[in-house]
Protein backbone atom coordinates (compact mmCIF):
# COMPACT_ATOMS: atom_id res chain seq x y z
CA UNK A 1 0.00 0.00 0.00
CA UNK A 2 1.19 3.73 -0.93
CA UNK A 3 2.42 5.48 2.32
CA UNK A 4 1.18 9.00 2.60
CA UNK A 5 2.51 11.25 5.02
CA UNK A 6 0.49 14.00 7.02
CA UNK A 7 2.24 16.86 8.21
CA UNK A 8 -0.14 17.35 11.69
CA UNK A 9 -0.71 20.46 13.25
CA UNK A 10 -1.96 20.87 16.95
CA UNK A 11 -3.18 23.55 19.56
CA UNK A 12 -3.53 23.10 23.06
CA UNK A 13 -1.60 19.70 22.98
CA UNK A 14 -4.96 18.34 20.86
CA UNK A 15 -4.51 17.72 17.23
CA UNK A 16 -6.31 20.58 14.98
CA UNK A 17 -9.92 19.20 13.75
CA UNK A 18 -7.96 20.48 10.01
CA UNK A 19 -5.73 18.26 9.79
CA UNK A 20 -8.01 15.21 11.11
CA UNK A 21 -9.96 16.04 7.77
CA UNK A 22 -6.66 16.21 5.66
CA UNK A 23 -6.11 12.61 6.93
CA UNK A 24 -9.40 11.89 5.56
CA UNK A 25 -8.33 12.59 2.19
CA UNK A 26 -5.66 10.17 2.49
CA UNK A 27 -7.99 7.48 3.05
CA UNK A 28 -7.27 3.95 1.73
CA UNK A 29 -3.14 4.46 1.76
CA UNK A 30 -0.98 3.77 4.99
CA UNK A 31 -0.96 7.16 6.79
CA UNK A 32 2.31 8.17 8.42
CA UNK A 33 1.32 11.00 11.18
CA UNK A 34 3.90 13.23 11.17
CA UNK A 35 3.81 15.50 14.40
CA UNK A 36 6.08 18.33 14.38
CA UNK A 37 5.08 20.62 16.65
CA UNK A 38 3.70 19.51 19.17
CA UNK A 39 3.26 15.62 21.76
CA UNK A 40 3.21 13.13 19.53
CA UNK A 41 2.30 10.58 22.26
CA UNK A 42 -0.06 12.92 23.78
CA UNK A 43 -1.93 12.68 19.72
CA UNK A 44 -1.47 9.17 19.23
CA UNK A 45 -5.24 7.61 20.17
CA UNK A 46 -6.71 10.37 18.21
CA UNK A 47 -4.33 9.78 15.24
CA UNK A 48 -4.96 6.18 15.74
CA UNK A 49 -8.54 6.62 15.73
CA UNK A 50 -8.48 8.86 12.31
CA UNK A 51 -6.42 6.40 10.39
CA UNK A 52 -3.06 6.54 11.41
CA UNK A 53 -1.18 3.45 10.91
CA UNK A 54 2.30 5.22 12.28
CA UNK A 55 2.62 8.58 14.42
CA UNK A 56 5.73 9.91 13.87
CA UNK A 57 7.23 11.70 16.90
CA UNK A 58 8.94 14.24 14.40
CA UNK A 59 10.20 16.76 17.69
CA UNK A 60 11.94 13.59 19.95
CA UNK A 61 15.38 15.18 17.98
CA UNK A 62 14.05 18.88 19.30
CA UNK A 63 15.99 19.47 16.33
CA UNK A 64 13.51 22.41 14.15
CA UNK A 65 13.57 25.67 15.19
CA UNK A 66 13.04 27.49 11.66
CA UNK A 67 11.09 26.50 8.35
CA UNK A 68 13.47 25.79 6.53
CA UNK A 69 14.87 22.75 9.22
CA UNK A 70 10.84 22.19 9.50
CA UNK A 71 11.07 21.39 5.64
CA UNK A 72 14.62 19.31 5.61
CA UNK A 73 12.21 17.16 8.54
CA UNK A 74 9.59 16.66 5.89
CA UNK A 75 12.29 15.50 3.35
CA UNK A 76 13.87 13.66 5.50
CA UNK A 77 10.96 11.63 6.90
CA UNK A 78 9.94 11.09 3.41
CA UNK A 79 13.55 9.09 3.06
CA UNK A 80 13.24 6.84 6.38
CA UNK A 81 9.88 5.73 5.51
CA UNK A 82 9.35 5.89 1.95
CA UNK A 83 6.76 7.86 1.43
CA UNK A 84 4.93 8.52 -1.74
CA UNK A 85 3.12 11.66 -0.61
CA UNK A 86 2.94 14.18 1.52
CA UNK A 87 -0.31 16.16 2.34
CA UNK A 88 -0.49 18.96 5.22
CA UNK A 89 -3.00 22.06 5.73
CA UNK A 90 -3.17 24.91 3.51
CA UNK A 91 -2.74 27.25 6.71
CA UNK A 92 -0.26 30.92 6.71
CA UNK A 93 2.30 27.99 8.41
CA UNK A 94 1.25 24.61 6.52
CA UNK A 95 1.97 26.32 3.18
CA UNK A 96 5.17 27.79 3.72
CA UNK A 97 6.37 24.42 4.87
CA UNK A 98 5.29 22.67 2.23
CA UNK A 99 6.41 25.49 -0.43
CA UNK A 100 10.27 25.15 1.21
CA UNK A 101 9.68 21.46 1.53
CA UNK A 102 8.98 21.12 -2.77
CA UNK A 103 11.81 23.38 -3.62
CA UNK A 104 14.71 21.81 -1.48
CA UNK A 105 13.33 18.22 -2.73
CA UNK A 106 13.06 19.54 -6.30
CA UNK A 107 9.43 17.71 -6.34
CA UNK A 108 6.29 20.17 -7.89
CA UNK A 109 3.81 20.97 -5.31
CA UNK A 110 -0.03 22.20 -5.43
CA UNK A 111 -0.89 24.22 -3.03
CA UNK A 112 -4.63 25.31 -1.35
CA UNK A 113 -6.19 22.40 -3.00
CA UNK A 114 -10.35 21.38 -3.07
CA UNK A 115 -9.75 17.80 -4.10
CA UNK A 116 -7.29 15.27 -5.06
CA UNK A 117 -6.67 11.42 -6.17
CA UNK A 118 -3.73 10.23 -5.11
CA UNK A 119 -3.91 7.17 -7.89
CA UNK A 120 -3.68 9.50 -10.39
CA UNK A 121 -1.70 12.01 -8.75
CA UNK A 122 -4.19 15.43 -10.18
CA UNK A 123 -5.55 17.70 -7.70
CA UNK A 124 -8.18 20.11 -8.22
CA UNK A 125 -8.06 23.94 -7.44
CA UNK A 126 -8.99 27.50 -7.95
CA UNK A 127 -7.07 29.39 -10.68
CA UNK A 128 -8.52 33.01 -11.10
CA UNK A 129 -9.79 33.72 -7.67
CA UNK A 130 -11.93 30.83 -7.49
CA UNK A 131 -13.41 31.49 -10.57
CA UNK A 132 -12.41 27.95 -12.62
CA UNK A 133 -11.62 25.11 -11.32
CA UNK A 134 -8.08 23.73 -12.83
CA UNK A 135 -7.28 19.84 -12.62
CA UNK A 136 -3.76 19.88 -12.60
CA UNK A 137 -1.75 16.07 -13.02
CA UNK A 138 1.71 16.54 -10.90
CA UNK A 139 4.67 14.43 -11.92
CA UNK A 140 6.30 13.93 -8.87
CA UNK A 141 7.91 11.34 -7.30
CA UNK A 142 7.02 12.53 -3.64
CA UNK A 143 3.37 14.46 -4.40
CA UNK A 144 3.54 17.45 -2.26
CA UNK A 145 0.40 19.53 -1.24
CA UNK A 146 -1.71 21.30 0.84
CA UNK A 147 -5.45 20.99 1.31
CA UNK A 148 -7.80 24.08 1.86
CA UNK A 149 -8.96 24.02 5.49
CA UNK A 150 -12.46 22.18 6.44
CA UNK A 151 -13.23 20.84 2.79
CA UNK A 152 -12.32 17.56 4.37
CA UNK A 153 -14.70 15.85 7.15
CA UNK A 154 -12.46 14.43 9.75
CA UNK A 155 -13.79 10.31 9.49
CA UNK A 156 -12.94 7.91 11.80
CA UNK A 157 -10.78 4.92 10.87
CA UNK A 158 -9.29 2.89 13.54
CA UNK A 159 -5.98 1.97 12.31
CA UNK A 160 -2.35 0.85 14.55
CA UNK A 161 -1.40 3.99 15.62
CA UNK A 162 2.08 2.61 16.42
CA UNK A 163 4.49 5.17 17.78
CA UNK A 164 7.84 5.92 16.21
CA UNK A 165 10.48 8.37 17.53
CA UNK A 166 12.27 9.79 14.44
CA UNK A 167 14.87 12.16 14.83
CA UNK A 168 15.18 14.18 11.54
CA UNK A 169 19.09 15.07 12.17
CA UNK A 170 18.23 18.85 10.41
CA UNK A 171 21.05 20.78 12.64
CA UNK A 172 21.55 23.72 9.87
CA UNK A 173 19.20 26.73 10.63
CA UNK A 174 19.82 27.46 7.01
CA UNK A 175 19.35 31.23 6.53
CA UNK A 176 15.61 32.19 8.28
CA UNK A 177 16.05 32.62 11.85
CA UNK A 178 12.74 32.69 14.00
CA UNK A 179 13.44 35.74 16.18
CA UNK A 180 10.00 35.89 18.20
CA UNK A 181 6.48 34.32 18.01
CA UNK A 182 4.28 37.22 18.90
CA UNK A 183 0.98 35.54 20.00
CA UNK A 184 -1.96 37.34 19.51
CA UNK A 185 -5.07 37.22 21.70
CA UNK A 186 -5.39 33.48 23.00
CA UNK A 187 -9.62 33.23 22.16
CA UNK A 188 -8.62 34.20 18.55
CA UNK A 189 -9.41 31.31 16.40
CA UNK A 190 -7.56 31.27 13.39
CA UNK A 191 -9.68 32.62 10.55
CA UNK A 192 -8.55 29.95 7.64
CA UNK A 193 -9.40 27.10 10.00
CA UNK A 194 -12.80 28.35 11.71
CA UNK A 195 -15.50 25.67 11.02
CA UNK A 196 -18.01 28.72 11.15
CA UNK A 197 -16.74 33.03 10.03
CA UNK A 198 -18.58 35.88 11.02
CA UNK A 199 -17.84 38.49 8.51
CA UNK A 200 -18.71 42.23 9.17
CA UNK A 201 -18.81 44.94 5.96
CA UNK A 202 -18.49 48.70 5.95
CA UNK A 203 -21.60 48.56 7.08
CA UNK A 204 -20.27 47.63 10.34
CA UNK A 205 -19.71 51.69 10.75
CA UNK A 206 -16.78 51.59 13.57
CA UNK A 207 -14.37 49.43 15.49
CA UNK A 208 -16.48 49.25 18.28
CA UNK A 209 -19.48 47.29 17.04
CA UNK A 210 -17.58 44.64 15.92
CA UNK A 211 -18.53 43.37 19.21
CA UNK A 212 -21.67 42.79 18.38
CA UNK A 213 -19.84 40.35 15.80
CA UNK A 214 -17.99 38.70 18.50
CA UNK A 215 -20.65 38.19 20.55
CA UNK A 216 -22.65 36.41 17.72
CA UNK A 217 -19.34 34.40 16.68
CA UNK A 218 -19.20 33.23 20.54
CA UNK A 219 -21.94 31.49 20.50
CA UNK A 220 -21.51 30.11 17.40
CA UNK A 221 -17.73 29.29 18.11
CA UNK A 222 -16.80 31.38 14.63
CA UNK A 223 -13.99 33.41 13.95
CA UNK A 224 -14.83 36.85 12.91
CA UNK A 225 -13.65 38.65 9.93
CA UNK A 226 -14.01 41.33 7.97
CA UNK A 227 -14.49 42.93 4.40
CA UNK A 228 -11.86 45.13 2.60
CA UNK A 229 -13.97 47.96 2.96
CA UNK A 230 -13.86 47.81 6.89
CA UNK A 231 -10.29 47.21 6.90
CA UNK A 232 -9.60 50.08 4.55
CA UNK A 233 -11.68 52.48 6.78
CA UNK A 234 -9.95 51.30 10.23
CA UNK A 235 -12.88 49.46 11.88
CA UNK A 236 -10.65 46.22 11.88
CA UNK A 237 -6.99 44.94 11.30
CA UNK A 238 -5.66 43.36 8.09
CA UNK A 239 -5.25 40.12 9.84
CA UNK A 240 -8.81 39.58 10.31
CA UNK A 241 -9.37 40.28 6.13
CA UNK A 242 -11.48 37.82 3.82
CA UNK A 243 -10.86 37.69 0.49
CA UNK A 244 -8.23 38.89 -2.11
CA UNK A 245 -5.32 40.65 -0.41
CA UNK A 246 -6.71 38.69 2.57
CA UNK A 247 -7.35 35.21 3.72
CA UNK A 248 -9.09 32.40 1.92
CA UNK A 249 -11.85 30.77 4.36
CA UNK A 250 -14.25 27.68 3.61
CA UNK A 251 -15.74 27.13 6.40
CA UNK A 252 -19.19 25.23 6.38
CA UNK A 253 -21.13 28.20 7.36
CA UNK A 254 -20.21 31.58 6.65
CA UNK A 255 -22.26 34.94 7.44
CA UNK A 256 -21.54 38.19 5.82
CA UNK A 257 -22.88 40.87 7.46
CA UNK A 258 -23.30 44.42 5.68
CA UNK A 259 -20.91 43.31 3.48
CA UNK A 260 -21.69 44.03 -0.35
CA UNK A 261 -19.97 41.07 -2.30
CA UNK A 262 -17.50 42.29 -4.64
CA UNK A 263 -15.55 39.74 -6.48
CA UNK A 264 -12.53 40.28 -4.62
CA UNK A 265 -14.71 39.22 -1.19
CA UNK A 266 -16.16 36.23 -3.11
CA UNK A 267 -12.20 34.62 -3.93
CA UNK A 268 -11.73 34.55 -0.53
CA UNK A 269 -15.02 32.43 0.95
CA UNK A 270 -16.71 31.41 -2.57
CA UNK A 271 -15.70 27.41 -1.47
CA UNK A 272 -17.44 27.83 1.99
CA UNK A 273 -20.36 25.52 2.44
CA UNK A 274 -23.60 28.09 3.25
CA UNK A 275 -23.35 31.61 3.07
CA UNK A 276 -25.67 33.83 4.53
CA UNK A 277 -25.69 37.39 3.73
CA UNK A 278 -27.20 40.06 5.86
CA UNK A 279 -27.96 43.43 4.42
CA UNK A 280 -30.09 46.22 4.23
CA UNK A 281 -29.75 46.79 0.62
CA UNK A 282 -32.09 43.94 -0.75
CA UNK A 283 -30.06 44.81 -4.42
CA UNK A 284 -26.53 44.26 -2.95
CA UNK A 285 -24.62 41.85 -5.52
CA UNK A 286 -23.64 39.90 -2.43
CA UNK A 287 -27.74 38.22 -2.25
CA UNK A 288 -27.24 37.30 -6.40
CA UNK A 289 -24.54 34.60 -5.30
CA UNK A 290 -25.26 33.73 -1.76
CA UNK A 291 -27.46 31.04 -0.23
CA UNK A 292 -29.62 32.70 2.34
CA UNK A 293 -30.52 36.06 2.71
CA UNK A 294 -32.06 38.47 5.31
CA UNK A 295 -32.64 42.35 4.06
CA UNK A 296 -32.22 44.00 7.17
CA UNK A 297 -30.33 46.37 9.11
CA UNK A 298 -27.50 44.49 10.99
CA UNK A 299 -27.60 46.35 14.21
CA UNK A 300 -31.29 44.77 14.45
CA UNK A 301 -30.92 41.35 12.47
CA UNK A 302 -27.14 39.72 14.35
CA UNK A 303 -28.30 41.00 17.95
CA UNK A 304 -31.30 38.97 17.60
CA UNK A 305 -29.71 36.42 15.94
CA UNK A 306 -27.22 35.74 18.65
CA UNK A 307 -30.58 35.95 20.84
CA UNK A 308 -31.85 32.80 19.31
CA UNK A 309 -28.74 31.03 18.70
CA UNK B 1 21.65 48.66 -3.31
CA UNK B 2 20.21 46.70 -6.52
CA UNK B 3 16.87 45.15 -5.76
CA UNK B 4 14.97 43.03 -8.08
CA UNK B 5 10.94 42.95 -8.45
CA UNK B 6 9.75 40.35 -9.80
CA UNK B 7 6.30 41.39 -11.33
CA UNK B 8 3.54 39.64 -13.39
CA UNK B 9 1.02 40.73 -15.42
CA UNK B 10 -2.37 38.89 -14.61
CA UNK B 11 -6.10 39.34 -15.33
CA UNK B 12 -7.60 41.86 -13.61
CA UNK B 13 -9.78 39.63 -10.74
CA UNK B 14 -13.02 41.24 -11.34
CA UNK B 15 -12.62 40.33 -15.51
CA UNK B 16 -14.79 37.53 -16.77
CA UNK B 17 -12.70 34.39 -17.37
CA UNK B 18 -13.37 32.47 -20.81
CA UNK B 19 -11.90 28.69 -21.47
CA UNK B 20 -10.91 28.43 -24.55
CA UNK B 21 -9.88 24.76 -25.27
CA UNK B 22 -8.98 22.19 -22.75
CA UNK B 23 -6.69 24.08 -20.19
CA UNK B 24 -6.08 27.73 -21.49
CA UNK B 25 -8.47 30.64 -21.56
CA UNK B 26 -9.25 33.79 -23.77
CA UNK B 27 -7.36 37.06 -23.58
CA UNK B 28 -9.06 38.79 -25.87
CA UNK B 29 -11.44 41.92 -23.79
CA UNK B 30 -10.06 40.55 -20.81
CA UNK B 31 -8.16 43.20 -18.74
CA UNK B 32 -4.63 42.58 -17.47
CA UNK B 33 -3.09 44.41 -14.60
CA UNK B 34 0.11 43.94 -12.03
CA UNK B 35 -0.50 40.99 -10.06
CA UNK B 36 -2.21 43.10 -6.91
CA UNK B 37 0.45 41.45 -4.25
CA UNK B 38 3.44 42.35 -6.44
CA UNK B 39 2.53 46.41 -6.04
CA UNK B 40 3.76 45.92 -2.09
CA UNK B 41 6.72 44.67 -3.13
CA UNK B 42 7.42 47.82 -6.25
CA UNK B 43 6.08 50.19 -3.58
CA UNK B 44 8.67 48.44 -0.60
CA UNK B 45 12.02 48.46 -3.04
CA UNK B 46 11.07 52.08 -4.03
CA UNK B 47 10.62 53.09 -0.73
CA UNK B 48 14.16 51.12 0.15
CA UNK B 49 16.38 52.84 -3.05
CA UNK B 50 15.24 56.26 -1.90
CA UNK B 51 16.47 56.01 1.45
CA UNK B 52 19.87 53.63 0.73
CA UNK B 53 20.49 54.87 -2.85
CA UNK B 54 20.88 52.11 -5.71
CA UNK B 55 18.35 51.05 -8.59
CA UNK B 56 15.12 48.78 -8.70
CA UNK B 57 14.84 46.60 -11.82
CA UNK B 58 11.65 44.77 -12.53
CA UNK B 59 11.53 41.52 -13.99
CA UNK B 60 9.15 40.01 -15.66
CA UNK B 61 7.97 36.21 -17.03
CA UNK B 62 5.45 36.33 -19.65
CA UNK B 63 3.95 37.58 -22.77
CA UNK B 64 4.65 40.75 -25.04
CA UNK B 65 1.89 42.48 -23.53
CA UNK B 66 3.00 42.28 -20.14
CA UNK B 67 5.16 45.18 -20.88
CA UNK B 68 2.22 47.48 -20.03
CA UNK B 69 2.07 46.54 -16.62
CA UNK B 70 5.82 47.12 -16.18
CA UNK B 71 5.74 50.63 -16.94
CA UNK B 72 3.24 50.70 -14.60
CA UNK B 73 5.64 49.83 -12.00
CA UNK B 74 8.46 51.89 -13.56
CA UNK B 75 5.98 54.68 -13.33
CA UNK B 76 5.94 53.82 -9.61
CA UNK B 77 9.47 54.98 -9.39
CA UNK B 78 11.31 51.41 -10.42
CA UNK B 79 14.66 52.35 -12.95
CA UNK B 80 14.39 49.52 -15.65
CA UNK B 81 13.17 46.37 -17.09
CA UNK B 82 13.72 43.09 -17.98
CA UNK B 83 11.05 40.68 -19.44
CA UNK B 84 11.15 37.42 -20.31
CA UNK B 85 9.23 37.15 -23.27
CA UNK B 86 7.07 33.52 -23.29
CA UNK B 87 3.87 32.57 -25.54
CA UNK B 88 2.82 30.24 -22.34
CA UNK B 89 -0.22 30.80 -20.41
CA UNK B 90 0.47 29.20 -17.23
CA UNK B 91 4.24 28.40 -17.22
CA UNK B 92 5.41 25.87 -14.36
CA UNK B 93 6.40 27.65 -11.10
CA UNK B 94 9.76 25.97 -10.92
CA UNK B 95 10.41 27.12 -14.98
CA UNK B 96 9.73 30.45 -13.99
CA UNK B 97 12.10 30.69 -11.11
CA UNK B 98 14.33 29.11 -13.46
CA UNK B 99 14.31 31.80 -16.26
CA UNK B 100 14.01 34.66 -13.27
CA UNK B 101 17.06 33.14 -12.03
CA UNK B 102 19.09 32.91 -15.55
CA UNK B 103 17.89 37.05 -16.25
CA UNK B 104 19.12 37.66 -13.09
CA UNK B 105 22.41 36.03 -13.60
CA UNK B 106 22.85 37.84 -16.95
CA UNK B 107 21.70 40.94 -15.47
CA UNK B 108 24.21 40.44 -12.51
CA UNK B 109 22.91 39.41 -8.90
CA UNK B 110 21.00 42.00 -6.47
CA UNK B 111 21.05 42.44 -2.86
CA UNK B 112 17.12 41.76 -2.73
CA UNK B 113 14.45 40.27 -4.52
CA UNK B 114 10.94 40.78 -3.96
CA UNK B 115 7.91 39.52 -5.32
CA UNK B 116 4.18 39.14 -4.40
CA UNK B 117 2.91 36.34 -1.93
CA UNK B 118 1.25 34.62 -4.39
CA UNK B 119 -0.19 35.18 -8.15
CA UNK B 120 -4.31 35.44 -8.44
CA UNK B 121 -4.63 34.14 -11.45
CA UNK B 122 -2.37 30.53 -11.17
CA UNK B 123 -2.39 30.79 -7.50
CA UNK B 124 0.12 28.10 -6.73
CA UNK B 125 2.07 30.00 -4.16
CA UNK B 126 5.53 28.66 -4.98
CA UNK B 127 7.20 30.47 -7.47
CA UNK B 128 9.22 33.12 -5.27
CA UNK B 129 10.48 29.66 -2.94
CA UNK B 130 11.81 27.71 -5.87
CA UNK B 131 13.66 31.51 -6.96
CA UNK B 132 15.19 31.14 -3.15
CA UNK B 133 16.17 27.70 -3.41
CA UNK B 134 17.95 28.56 -7.34
CA UNK B 135 19.39 31.25 -5.90
CA UNK B 136 20.58 29.67 -2.63
CA UNK B 137 18.90 32.55 -0.21
CA UNK B 138 16.94 32.86 2.23
CA UNK B 139 13.07 33.46 1.83
CA UNK B 140 10.11 34.62 3.98
CA UNK B 141 6.58 34.83 2.42
CA UNK B 142 3.55 36.55 3.31
CA UNK B 143 5.73 39.74 4.65
CA UNK B 144 3.29 42.42 6.42
CA UNK B 145 6.31 44.67 7.79
CA UNK B 146 10.04 44.56 6.93
CA UNK B 147 13.30 45.87 8.20
CA UNK B 148 16.75 46.64 7.13
CA UNK B 149 19.90 46.13 8.98
CA UNK B 150 23.71 45.75 8.65
CA UNK B 151 23.76 42.39 5.91
CA UNK B 152 20.50 41.05 7.20
CA UNK B 153 16.46 41.89 6.98
CA UNK B 154 13.60 41.52 9.71
CA UNK B 155 10.76 40.43 8.49
CA UNK B 156 7.18 39.94 10.40
CA UNK B 157 4.86 37.48 9.03
CA UNK B 158 0.72 36.74 10.55
CA UNK B 159 0.92 33.33 10.85
CA UNK B 160 -3.05 32.99 11.77
CA UNK B 161 -5.13 33.40 14.78
CA UNK B 162 -3.75 36.91 15.35
CA UNK B 163 -0.45 35.54 16.09
CA UNK B 164 2.95 37.26 14.38
CA UNK B 165 6.34 35.73 13.27
CA UNK B 166 9.07 37.67 13.61
CA UNK B 167 12.28 36.35 10.99
CA UNK B 168 15.85 37.63 10.51
CA UNK B 169 17.16 36.98 7.13
CA UNK B 170 20.53 37.15 6.01
CA UNK B 171 21.18 39.06 2.82
CA UNK B 172 20.87 38.92 -0.03
CA UNK B 173 17.12 37.15 0.23
CA UNK B 174 13.63 36.60 -1.35
CA UNK B 175 10.84 38.47 0.59
CA UNK B 176 6.90 37.89 -0.37
CA UNK B 177 5.04 41.12 0.40
CA UNK B 178 1.49 41.11 1.14
CA UNK B 179 -1.11 44.02 2.47
CA UNK B 180 0.15 45.68 5.29
CA UNK B 181 3.65 46.27 4.05
CA UNK B 182 3.26 50.04 3.02
CA UNK B 183 0.77 51.68 0.63
CA UNK B 184 1.66 51.44 -2.64
CA UNK B 185 1.65 54.71 -4.34
CA UNK B 186 -0.68 56.05 -7.46
CA UNK B 187 1.75 57.21 -10.16
CA UNK B 188 1.39 60.53 -11.54
CA UNK B 189 1.44 61.77 -14.54
CA UNK B 190 4.57 63.10 -15.38
CA UNK B 191 5.97 59.89 -13.67
CA UNK B 192 3.83 58.07 -16.05
CA UNK B 193 5.81 59.93 -19.38
CA UNK B 194 8.84 59.62 -17.64
CA UNK B 195 8.49 55.71 -17.01
CA UNK B 196 7.88 55.78 -20.62
CA UNK B 197 11.58 56.72 -21.72
CA UNK B 198 13.00 53.95 -19.10
CA UNK B 199 14.57 51.01 -20.51
CA UNK B 200 12.47 48.27 -20.80
CA UNK B 201 14.96 45.11 -21.93
CA UNK B 202 12.91 41.62 -24.04
CA UNK B 203 14.75 38.61 -23.58
CA UNK B 204 13.44 34.96 -25.22
CA UNK B 205 12.78 32.78 -22.47
CA UNK B 206 14.41 29.91 -24.99
CA UNK B 207 17.89 32.01 -24.88
CA UNK B 208 17.95 32.04 -21.47
CA UNK B 209 18.22 28.32 -21.89
CA UNK B 210 14.95 27.19 -20.65
CA UNK B 211 13.22 23.95 -21.77
CA UNK B 212 9.72 24.58 -21.50
CA UNK B 213 8.77 20.72 -21.91
CA UNK B 214 10.59 20.27 -18.50
CA UNK B 215 7.68 21.38 -16.61
CA UNK B 216 6.64 19.05 -14.07
CA UNK B 217 3.02 20.44 -12.92
CA UNK B 218 0.70 19.99 -16.22
CA UNK B 219 -2.54 22.37 -16.34
CA UNK B 220 -5.05 19.47 -17.87
CA UNK B 221 -8.43 20.96 -17.78
CA UNK B 222 -9.98 24.45 -16.65
CA UNK B 223 -13.78 24.87 -15.98
CA UNK B 224 -15.45 27.90 -14.45
CA UNK B 225 -17.38 27.27 -11.11
CA UNK B 226 -20.94 27.52 -11.51
CA UNK B 227 -21.80 30.36 -9.38
CA UNK B 228 -24.73 30.18 -6.51
CA UNK B 229 -28.07 30.57 -8.29
CA UNK B 230 -29.19 33.48 -5.76
CA UNK B 231 -30.14 33.71 -2.16
CA UNK B 232 -33.36 32.20 -0.87
CA UNK B 233 -34.46 34.97 0.69
CA UNK B 234 -36.28 34.78 3.91
CA UNK B 235 -39.92 36.23 4.54
CA UNK B 236 -41.93 37.66 7.49
CA UNK B 237 -40.42 40.39 9.98
CA UNK B 238 -37.25 40.14 11.48
CA UNK B 239 -37.86 37.39 13.99
CA UNK B 240 -39.60 35.40 11.68
CA UNK B 241 -36.78 35.81 9.36
CA UNK B 242 -34.38 34.98 11.86
CA UNK B 243 -36.34 31.72 13.23
CA UNK B 244 -36.40 30.64 9.85
CA UNK B 245 -32.32 30.72 9.27
CA UNK B 246 -31.91 29.09 12.23
CA UNK B 247 -34.87 26.00 11.30
CA UNK B 248 -32.53 25.92 7.90
CA UNK B 249 -29.24 26.36 9.24
CA UNK B 250 -29.72 23.37 12.52
CA UNK B 251 -32.00 20.93 10.66
CA UNK B 252 -31.76 21.18 6.68
CA UNK B 253 -28.09 22.14 6.50
CA UNK B 254 -27.02 20.77 9.98
CA UNK B 255 -24.01 23.27 9.65
CA UNK B 256 -24.91 25.07 13.29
Amino acid sequence: MAKTGILIETENNGVKETSLGVMAAAAGTEIHALVMDGDAAAARETLAAHGAAVVVDMAAGKTVQSPDQAAAALAAAAKEYGLTAILGTASAIGKDIFARAAALMGQPLASDILGLDLEQRTVKKSHFSGKTLATLRLDADIFLCTVRPNLFEPAQAQAEGALAAFDPGVADAGGVKVLEVKKGDADTLDLTEAPVVVTGGRAVNAAENFAMLDACAAKLGAAVGASRAAVDAGFANHAMQVGQTGKTVSPRLYIACGVSGAVQHFAGMKTSKVIVAINEDKDAPIFAKCDYGIVGDIFEVVPRLTEKL
Amino acid sequence: MKIFVCVKHVPDTAATIKVAGEAGYEEGGVKFVSNPYDEFGIEEAVKTVEKNGGEVVILTVGKAGAAATMRGAMAMGAHRGILVKTDTQFLDPALTAQALKAAMDQDGLGDMVFTGKGSVDSESFQTQYCLAAALGVPVANEVSALSLGEGKAVAEQETGGGDKQVLELSLPCVIGATKGLNEPRYPKFPDIMKAKKKELREIDIADLGIDLSQGRICLETLEIVPERSGAKMLEGDTDAQIAELVRILREDEKVI
